[in-house]
């Protein structure tokens, strides 16, 4: 392992503050968002928004890293085996060591989202199974009415990325993907597909904080 | 009428159950949307569309 020094506190803040602009990145820095799932999409969104200096993210999965993620999930193959909630955080603290992580590994359920939802101010949804998928959907937007909610559906198979959208369901729930595209019909899943979905949600989550007049 | 999914449909005083097990939803892979509000899945069948509604459900696939 290397170990060379990596830059300070302040020094990362004002690289992010360089690109990103003061504003945004201090919007950021105060918002927290919760991952539920880190499989392909939740660990491309964790590191797209701990890059951008989001103050805190919650990150759940009760999983361990198999084999068959490694050619779309942001795991190393030497992680085969661990839990991903740890080895995300593993790697997370080696990219953007100042984000403010809060690790579960565990399973969400209707039973204990408010639990482990209830600090975020934003939560992405990022399980693979369709029922899952829909069972968050209800227990974030009925059991809480401030929180915004940013799901995908339709990523798999290897068409066009130009499907790949943003929809606004409704005030509180956004939803990105193709919308058709299912992994129960055997047609594979592709990294860069399913980066593309991941950066949807990353790059809704990231306009919602910042208030964008159009997200 | 009320408007699913974008489509006019004539489904005024059907319970919400009723509606989806005729077009064919999967309910455990679904969430809906009515009149902006969601409609939690333990109140599907006490739900009675009426007219006027604006109902959107979204069919989830897998993959992530």
């Amino acid at each position: 392992m290397d170990c060379r020094p990596v830059p300070s506190r302040e020094e990362i803040f004002a690289a992010l503050e360089k690109k990103q602009g003061s504003v945004a990145t201090a919007k950021l820095q105060a918002a927290t968002v919760a991952i539920c799932g880190l499989g392909g999409l939740g660990s491309n969104i964790a590191i797209s928004l701990a890059r951008s200096g989001i103050g805190k993210l919650i990150l759940i999965d009760f999983d361990t890293v198999d084999i068959t993620n490694l050619h779309r999930q942001q795991y190393k193959a030497s992680q085969v085996g661990l839990p991903k909630a740890s080895a995300l955080l593993e790697n997370l603290k080696e990219i953007a060591p100042y984000v403010q992580y809060e690790v579960h590994n565990e399973k969400v359920t209707a039973e204990n989202a408010v639990r482990l939802l209830e600090d975020a101010d934003i939560v992405c949804e990022a399980f693979d199974r369709a029922d899952a998928k829909a069972m968050l959907v209800d227990v974030v937007l009925e059991q809480f009415p401030q929180k915004t909610l940013v799901a995908a559906s339709g990523m798999a198979g290897f068409d066009s990325g130009n499907a790949i959208l943003t929809r606004k369901v409704t005030g509180r729930f956004y939803l990105c993907g193709d919308g058709k595209s299912d992994v129960d019909q055997d047609i594979g899943l592709t990294a860069p597909r399913v980066m593309l979905c991941a950066a949807h949600q990353a790059l809704t989550v990231i306009r919602l904080i910042l208030g964008e007049k159009d997200a | 009428m009320l408007k699913i999914n974008g489509e006019n449909v004539d489904a005024a005083g059907k319970t919400l159950a009723q509606y989806l097990a005729e077009a064919g939803f999967n309910q455990v892979r679904i969430a809906v949307e009515r009149n902006g509000e969601i409609v939690p899945k333990a109140k599907y069948g006490e739900t009675v569309l009426a007219e006027g509604d604006c109902v959107e459900v979204v069919n989830f696939v897998g993959g992530g």
